[in-house]
């Protein structure tokens, strides 16, 4: 059974024929020094650092030419300095919004399969880091590392068997895997059942012990070849794409100015002529197609 | 000109997938972000474009007619029941458009064609049907069905709760 107040790692240190705290402390440096090693090579492998600085040149660029000569419509008061406050305030709401409530995802089950496996991986990887290198357990930390292998777990298979199979649409089994493109996901799952399975067989050095070491080896390990660092550059994407909305440039997407924006523009586009069809009309019109959650896919 | 869909945008919400006519628009099995599998097969309809409703999805002019430089973008906006378009040509010139895709609130003026009485003869006759095949004007045993034509809608993805 599941006790939340232990942890199979103190109990492994503790042990006659454990590990002790001082190789699992090698264990765990070595795994954040291969993300780290990994995560630098898989930025530039995949230039996404570059990406976001030739984004910002870009916009920046923009910002310097001023406002784009306009044949139909306005681009005045379109785009706007922002001050260093500004740039903290953005930072902040990215953190609170796009960060830490995965604010990203529109469909609401997504999002909470995301949070879930999210905070369960960090509190996971968190109360173990503590414990270990703390060289002691305690009851809070026990809760949360097992809460967290909780969360983790039902998050890790939720987003499996409700996503990532997609059999409706893909006609995909659940046990048609993919080392290579499904390791990320295998590895969150691998990692939270394992953990679990370690304590409640007992703990020890035996096959979960096993697993549980192959399963993070391949989840810290595999950085390069899986989607792990997404949680790296999503946060920079998030940024991004607020402060190129406040100040304007956003990526050549058009202003909505039925409501807000400059009285110059909604003067204009208030005036064209098929607007006028919307004179009498309500605010809010609510959901056309996006009444219906997509599905079919 | 295919579309091409921006991944730090993307969130694998499916709109896209659900609404592509061409069924070309997938999700990525190790991302779980939007591409589009056949570019060459799309046929540029944007309805991708306008569903996304993160504006992840972009369309890619073919460089002999739309060299570098240009962007026609897009925000379909069904709260407020208009379109904007932002068309920006490769000289630097910009044309903003804002067009409504909606008189009333949606699904309020949805017609109940089982209720509604059957047309007229003299409807039927009318010049307006003059070039439609007879089945329209329904001179030939009445309503056409597909059970009065001995046809059936094969059970899928689609009907089968229907059914």
């Amino acid at each position: 059974m599941i006790d939340i107040t232990s942890t199979p790692i103190a109990a492994l240190a503790l042990a006659e024929n454990g590990i002790g705290y001082a190789e699992m402390q090698t264990y765990v440096t070595v795994m954040i020094a291969l993300v780290v090693v990994m995560t630098i090579a898989d930025l530039i492998h995949k230039k996404s650092a570059q990406y976001f600085f030739q984004a910002a040149e870009k916009a920046e660029a923009q910002l310097a030419a001023g406002a784009a000569p306009c044949t139909v419509g306005k681009e005045e008061g379109r785009l706007k300095q922002l001050s260093g406050g500004d740039k903290m305030g953005i930072l902040v709401s990215t953190v609170v919004t796009d960060v830490a409530s995965a604010g990203e995802f529109h469909n609401p089950v997504r999002r909470l399969v995301h949070i879930l496996t999210m905070y369960g991986f960090i509190l996971f990887n968190a109360a173990t880091a503590m414990i270990i290198f703390g060289a002691a357990e305690t009851a809070t930390l026990a809760m949360v590392w097992n809460i967290g292998a909780i969360m983790l777990l039902v998050g890790s298979f939720w987003f499996w068997f409700g996503f990532k199979v997609d059999g409706q649409a893909e006609g995909k089994s659940p046990f048609s895997i993919s080392i290579r493109k499904d390791m990320f996901s295998l590895s969150l799952m691998g990692t939270s059942l394992s953990a679990l399975g370690w304590e409640i067989y007992g703990g020890g050095t035996g096959v979960w012990f096993a697993l549980v070491i192959l399963s993070t080896a391949t989840l810290f390990g595999g950085v390069y070849w899986s989607k792990f660092s997404h949680m790296f550059f999503k946060p920079a994407a998030a940024y991004n794409k607020r402060i190129i909305q406040a100040n304007g440039t956003n990526e050549n997407l058009p202003h909505e100015v039925r409501f807000g924006g400059t009285a110059e523009d909604d003067e204009f586009q208030k005036n064209r002529h098929s607007m006028e069809l919307l004179v009498d009309a309500p605010a809010d019109m609510g959901l056309g197609i996006k009444r219906e959650a997509p599905k079919h896919y | 000109m295919p579309t091409f869909v921006y991944m730090t945008r993307c969130d694998g919400c499916g709109h896209c997938v659900d609404i592509c006519p061409s069924d070309i628009m997938h999700i990525d099995d190790k991302y779980r972000r939007a591409y589009n599998i056949e570019p060459n097969m799309c046929w540029e309809c944007y309805s991708c474009v306008k569903a996304c409703p993160h504006q992840a999805i972009d369309v890619r002019g073919y460089a002999d007619f739309a060299p570098l430089g240009h962007s026609v973008r897009t925000i379909r906006n069904e709260e407020q029941g208009t379109i904007a378009w932002r068309v920006k040509f490769r000289d630097g010139r910009v044309k903003n458009f804002l067009s409504p895709i909606t008189t009333q609130p949606w699904g309020t003026k949805i017609p109940d064609f089982r209720n509604e009485a059957e047309p007229s003869a003299e409807m039927r006759n009318s010049e307006l049907l003059a070039f439609e095949p007879k089945y329209i004007r329904l001179d030939d045993g009445g309503l056409n069905t597909l059970e009065s034509n001995k046809l059936s809608l094969k059970a899928g993805a689609e009907y089968h709760e229907s059914l």
